[in-house]
């Protein structure tokens, strides 16, 4: 096991702890704020990956791309949050989880009927293409790397928007009492939809982002979007700073158990009972991580209230 | 209005009458999409017993289902194998015996409700649902990941298991035997629903304080809740193999654990009936719905979409008495 290849994991790991915080960031926002679990929030990732592969195959351009996942995305949250998630915040979670259960059904087949059962491929500009050298003779690319640094610069960009405007007071103010800014004259329902669009907006950027790496079909979200809810279980739900810190953790964790679990096994067994096994544990780490965070803090590590 | 004990017996007369009018005509398909209806309500009926009755909404109900399904599976691959399942410490055999595999399926999946239990039920409301669904997802990699037992591919058994007096194959003989397991599975949770263990745990769902202040163990309560409830969702799962032969990873699936709340809430939540009605009500839209379009889940979704929005009791609630009797 050689430095580079412990080097490259992490990057890869970090990558994926990005990617899922674009996601979770969203999702804690919405059930910090307006106390409902979205279940649809996958299929916001999915329409902006699908946004940008059409985009990019009539333009060719990836940042129109991406700024069409941003736009596509953000409208289908907003009116998603108008017709249909508005009337559930006052509902028991049963009710919101069959709802948004619902909504998964719509825009999955709705997905399929426009585009077809066939999986589309977005291509990584030429420019971010390629490998790039990193210090300590580390090869690695290019696109990855971006990936990592537009995901900070999202949560740098976030985390002042919270803290330091107008629109962010309000959040703050919604997370900790939602009947109290309402009667202060906020239009709160202005407020949810501008929240919920947010969030559908970051999920749009990743699956645009992630569909160049991976291929961009129809349920492509929900298997992320599980990640996610364990990423704010982790982290506590409502807090931002705790799906930073959960989307890093389960990142690393599933990234470096897949790559190093076989290998650590294969000095106690022989190889190949070691690549099953080590594959089968490592497919399950993050599960286990949960659970080991929820025994010792039930609220997740950064949580307040259950 | 109809009161709901007569809906109850309508239901029971469909599940009768349907598949005998089927085995009249020789549609020998009909008995078997029964048979299926019949083996989602038996899970469903598991599900309700912590959803509707212990109030906690469990979206991971596959994980049972599946490690049912999978029970089955390698006790009979290895029986059609004739490779033992386990030589050390002592030799263990595969089999071909339902009511062997079922005894099995519903200890696994007590345990392993016991072990999701454990630390899920320590939180509730949306950190119980997003719990339950990421150690059903765990189960679902798992099992992909599992090679030895067919991965992402699942396994086939080529003969359905047997059951003494019976022949298995016959479509109206298996219904049969999944009838009375549903029955069976009815008559229990009614049981528990009044017994002191259910007025219990229907009371601390709905107010938890006074529960503990008279001092009950809320939390053994619904441990004991969720490890019955998983057991029966277990038994359904090895049914639902034997239905088709086949295991794969596709029982553990996020969207089967979604599709069994959508039978409780179809046929109204806490009600005894609730999970049957909404069980055959989704497999007669499958059937029809996907027979008119291939994009028929958009359908479905709409459906679904419509009676959370606008009608809060399910079926059960829309054409018989609005107050929910747990009797």
């Amino acid at each position: 096991m050689s430095f580079v290849l412990i080097a490259e994991q992490i990057l890869n790991g970090l990558q994926l702890g990005v990617m899922l915080f674009l996601m979770s960031a969203g999702l804690t926002l919405i059930f910090g704020v307006m106390g409902l679990i979205n279940l649809a929030h996958g299929s916001l990732y999915m329409v902006g990956a699908f946004a940008a592969a059409a985009i990019a195959g009539l333009t060719g351009s990836f940042i129109l791309a991406l700024l069409a996942a941003l736009t596509a995305a953000a409208i289908a949250g907003a009116m998603v949050e108008m017709v249909v998630i508005r009337r559930l915040y006052n509902r028991d979670h049963l009710d919101q989880v069959l709802a948004t259960f619902a909504l998964i059904l719509i825009f999955s087949e709705g997905t399929r009927w426009v585009f077809g059962s066939f999986p589309l491929y977005l291509d990584i500009p030429s420019y971010l293409q390629g490998p790039v050298s990193l210090p300590g003779g580390i090869q690695y690319p290019l696109y990855r790397i971006t990936l990592i640094l537009i995901g900070v610069v999202v949560a740098i960009a976030l985390g002042l928007m919270i803290s330091k405007t107008r629109i962010g007071i309000r959040i703050r103010a919604g997370e900790n009492d939602r009947d109290m800014i309402a009667a202060l004259g906020v239009d709160i329902s202005k407020l949810y939809t501008i929240i919920f669009a947010l969030g559908a907006a970051l999920a749009g950027l990743a699956g645009a982002l992630v569909g160049a790496i991976q291929s961009v079909e129809v349920g492509m979200g929900e298997p992320v979007l599980i990640l996610a809810f364990v990423v704010i279980v982790i982290g506590g739900i409502g807090s931002i700073k705790g799906a930073m810190v959960g989307s890093v953790l389960v990142g690393l964790t599933d990234t470096l158990g897949g790559v190093f679990l076989p290998k650590i096994l294969q000095l106690f067994m022989d190889i190949s009972t070691a690549t099953n096994v080590g594959s089968s544990i490592a497919s399950m780490a993050i599960y286990i991580l949960m659970g080991v965070v929820l025994i010792w803090r039930p609220t997740g590590l950064y949580g307040s209230r259950l | 209005m109809i009161s709901e004990r007569h809906i109850n017996f309508l239901t029971l007369g469909l599940l009768v009458l349907i598949p005998l009018w089927a085995y009249g005509v020789d549609e020998p398909f009909t008995i078997t999409l029964m048979t299926r209806a019949v083996i989602f309500a038996l899970a469903a009926v598991g599900l309700n017993l912590i959803l509707g009755i212990g109030g906690f909404v469990s979206f991971g109900h596959a994980a049972f289902f599946g490690l049912g399904g999978y029970v089955m599976g390698i006790l009979a691959w290895h029986a059609q194998n004739y490779s033992p399942l386990m030589e050390w410490p002592l030799l263990i055999e595969g089999t071909k015996s339902m009511p062997i595999i079922w005894v099995l399926s519903i200890v696994l999946s007590a345990l392993l409700a016991f072990l999701i239990g454990i630390v899920s039920l320590k939180t509730s409301g949306v950190y119980f649902i997003m719990i339950t669904l990421a150690f059903a997802q765990m189960m679902y990699y798992f099992s992909i990941s599992w090679s030895a037992y067919g991965g992402e591919d699942g396994m086939s058994i080529y003969v359905r298991n047997v059951f003494p007096g019976l022949n298995t194959l016959d479509p109206i003989q298996f219904y049969s035997l999944c009838f009375v397991i549903l029955l069976a599975a009815l008559w229990l949770v009614s049981c528990l629903v009044k017994s002191p263990f259910g007025l219990a745990l229907n009371a601390a769902r709905q107010s938890p304080l006074r529960v503990q202040s008279v001092g009950l163990n809320l939390h053994k309560l619904q441990l004991l809740a969720f490890v019955i409830s998983g057991a029966i969702t277990g038994l359904a799962g090895a049914l639902f193999a034997d239905l088709n032969r086949f295991v794969s990873p596709n029982m553990f699936s996020w969207q089967l654990s979604g599709e069994f709340i959508v039978f409780i809430i179809i046929g109204g939540v806490g009600r005894l009936f609730g999970p049957v009605i909404g069980a055959l009500v989704f497999v007669g839209l499958e059937h029809f719905l996907g027979g008119i379009s291939d994009y028929w889940h958009i359908y479905l979704g709409v459906i679904l979409l419509l009676i959370v929005l606008f009608s809060k009791t399910g079926v059960i609630g829309l054409i018989g008495k609005k107050e929910v009797n747990d009797g």
